[in-house]
């Protein structure tokens, strides 16, 4: 059982997924309680793998124990491990919301979140290149299914724009590949990092034109600068669980970026490139959200450019380039995953007790619960903007703190003004929501059971982060450590491997061991 | 047979972004398809390019690499169930919107 608790997180979903399918429109009660029972246990699997994973050691599972680097490989590290218990956290909370009724607004909303669920999981949990390129199409197939939930004009026009910038991102992460096959010989991330190192003229040329794209389409899934666009309608636009969900979609791209950049481009000309690109863009994404965040005329819209801001935030952190600053972003990364996908939920039900105003920053009528409403609205507002006594602050702070002397110049100013335009903005709504109201007698509907035990759940996550940020922080500083010693990785994984070949000039030799054993690869045929 | 392969792939990835940026979702569909069309015989070229050589060992004296083969298989049914997905999207898209634009609106630009 314990070797094969790597695997769990991703058939979990997937079997799942089948059962509720299987049980078609039986009972939709039953179909929830199979859902919310599944994303539990999800949670309990992740803590399960943190725990595994805290020691210190990886642990590689070889599908159909074909051995890496010809097999494909699940590898569970810190980094991993964090991703997928961040996953499931969040992933519980959306599902609880759901039941409330969100669920019921198109067909198949358990199911197709499952199957997201599991893309998500397969996409951090894998080793080997092509699967994370098919792991990713999992999730984003998912998510259009998902993000066209419930239907209606607005979401149909921004599913448009999204899968089509998907699909050409899926053309552009195809062709990296090739190039990156093409030069290397390997699929597998630690044996490719290995191989690219040994690179040398034209063969190393073409390995970094290959890595340069694969950063294109992970900035497009993470949202970075130029390629935005597509974020603000489509967040506002998806139903609230979806949207809340969706906190985690930008996360991917940045993972998959923490983790080329540490293991299979860490020797590459290209980081250097890399690492200035993203952080410029992130400087630039972050203003830009924070503009964003000030012109929103509609709560929705205001959470979707905060979620920009985030991902500004992270990717500047992530072009760095030191150990501190890795750490301070996966600090951050768990208390603002967590707290936009809070503050999505809280905008509906704000919205649903407002009538037809909904989440428009607007005079409406009044809120039935506003002293329940407020109060949550206030800490999410305080974690958002990040102000002290929540995490944060803590967040924000350590970040500034990693920041060398020249990076600091540009940093603390423009995170400092991004967290004011933050918090003017949620105080402008807030006012509006909770004191601009008409008069009369409120007629909204009550919150249910299920929707506030969502909201809660996430919200819980604000003040436990910052009872927790002593073993918090060190868990992520071991884990940045852990991300810029990509040796241990690859000894791991590569350890039974047959020894990689010294001379990068013997291309056939490298040809010639992608030959062999390539057919091991058909694990990822359809 | 070099040439001819890298020109045939690269009209066929132009053409597709040429119509991608297209404002009907039509074009768009056609030039997703084709720039998919593109990226497979790339990737089917990225083991290099062989004649005479069949995937197999023992077959032939130097046996051609068959993990691009399996990748673009997969490649391949991935992105025809995208181009279905989107075929439909497109068609709930014109229902909705009452015409064919990406953006749903019918402005001057979209008169083409």
């Amino acid at each position: 059982m314990g070797q094969h608790l790597l695997i769990l997180p991703i058939l979990l979903p997937m079997l799942t997924a089948l059962v509720i399918l299987l049980t078609g429109q039986v009972s939709s009660t039953l179909q929830r309680q199979i859902s919310v029972a599944s994303t539990a246990l999800l949670v309990i699997l992740a803590v399960l793998l943190l725990m595994d994973a805290n020691g210190g050691q990886i642990s590689v599972y070889a599908l159909g124990n074909w051995q890496a680097p010809y097999g494909i490989v699940l590898v569970l590290d810190r980094l991993s491990a964090l991703m997928v218990m961040i996953t499931a956290v969040l992933a519980l909370g959306c599902v609880l919301f759901a039941c409330a009724g969100d669920d019921a607004r198109g067909s198949n909303f358990h199911a197709i979140f499952q199957l997201q669920l599991m893309g998500l999981n397969g996409a951090f949990l894998t080793g080997d290149m092509f699967n994370l390129f098919v792991f990713f199409e999992i999730l984003l197939l998912a998510s259009y299914a998902l993000l066209m939930h419930g239907g209606g004009k607005a979401r149909i026009g921004a599913g448009l724009h999204y899968v089509v910038l998907n699909l050409v991102g899926s053309a552009l992460f195809l062709i990296a590949l090739g190039v990156l096959y093409g030069a290397t010989g390997t699929l597998n991330m630690a044996d490719m990092g290995q191989r690219i190192a040994m690179l040398e003229g034209d063969e190393s040329a073409l390995a970094s034109a290959g890595a340069l794209l694969l950063i294109i389409v992970f900035s497009l899934k993470a949202a970075i600068l130029p390629l935005y666009f597509w974020l603000p309608s489509t967040y506002s636009s998806a139903a609230a669980p979806v949207a809340a969900l969706f906190a985690i979609m930008t996360k991917v791209g940045l993972y998959a970026i923490l983790r080329v950049n540490s293991l299979v481009f860490y020797d590459s000309t290209a980081l250097v490139l890399i690492e200035a690109w993203l952080w410029w863009g992130g400087l630039l994404t972050l203003v830009l959200g924070a503009v964003g965040v000030l012109a929103a005329r509609d709560l929705r819209t205001l959470s979707a450019y905060l979620v920009l801001v985030s991902v500004g935030t992270l990717m500047s952190a992530s072009g760095m380039g030191h150990i501190t600053g890795t750490a301070a972003l996966l600090f951050y990364l768990i208390h603002t995953t967590l707290i936009t996908g809070a503050l999505f939920l809280l905008a509906e039900l704000i919205g649903l007790q407002r009538g037809k105003a909904g989440t428009r920053l607007v005079r409406a009528r009044r809120l039935r619960q506003p002293a329940l409403l407020g109060g949550m609205f206030t800490i999410v507002a305080v974690a958002v903007a990040g102000i002290p006594p929540l995490a944060g602050a803590l967040g924000k702070l350590v970040l500034m703190q990693a920041a060398d002397e020249t990076q600091r110049i540009l940093l603390w100013p423009l995170l400092l003004m991004a967290g004011l335009t933050g918090l003017i903005a949620l105080s402008r709504a807030g006012s509006v929501f909770f004191w601009a109201s008409h008069k009369g007698e409120p007629s909204g509907p009550f919150i249910g059971r299920m929707q506030l035990s969502g909201v809660t759940w996430l919200l819980i996550s604000a003040p436990l982060l910052v009872v927790l940020a002593g073993p918090l922080s060190q868990y992520t500083l071991a884990t940045a450590q852990q991300l810029a010693s990509p040796q241990q990785f690859r000894d791991t994984q590569l350890s039974s491997a047959i020894e990689p070949i010294p001379s990068a000039s013997n291309a056939s030799a490298i040809e010639s061991d992608g030959v062999d054993m390539a057919s091991t690869e058909k694990g990822d045929l359809p | 047979m070099e040439l001819l392969f890298s020109l045939v792939t690269g009209v066929l990835s132009g053409s597709g972004i040429y119509l991608l940026l297209r404002g009907r979702t039509f074009s768009v569909i056609v030039g997703l398809t084709l720039l998919s069309y593109a990226v497979n015989l790339f990737l089917f070229s990225m083991g290099g390019l062989h004649t005479d050589a069949a995937a197999v060992i023992g077959a032939s004296e130097s046996p051609a690499d068959p993990l691009p083969q399996a990748l673009v298989l997969t490649a391949i049914v991935i992105g025809f169930a995208m181009t279905a997905f989107m075929v439909i999207l497109a068609i709930r898209a014109r229902a909705e919107f009452g015409n064919d634009h990406v953006d749903g609106k019918q402005g001057d630009e979209g008169v083409n």
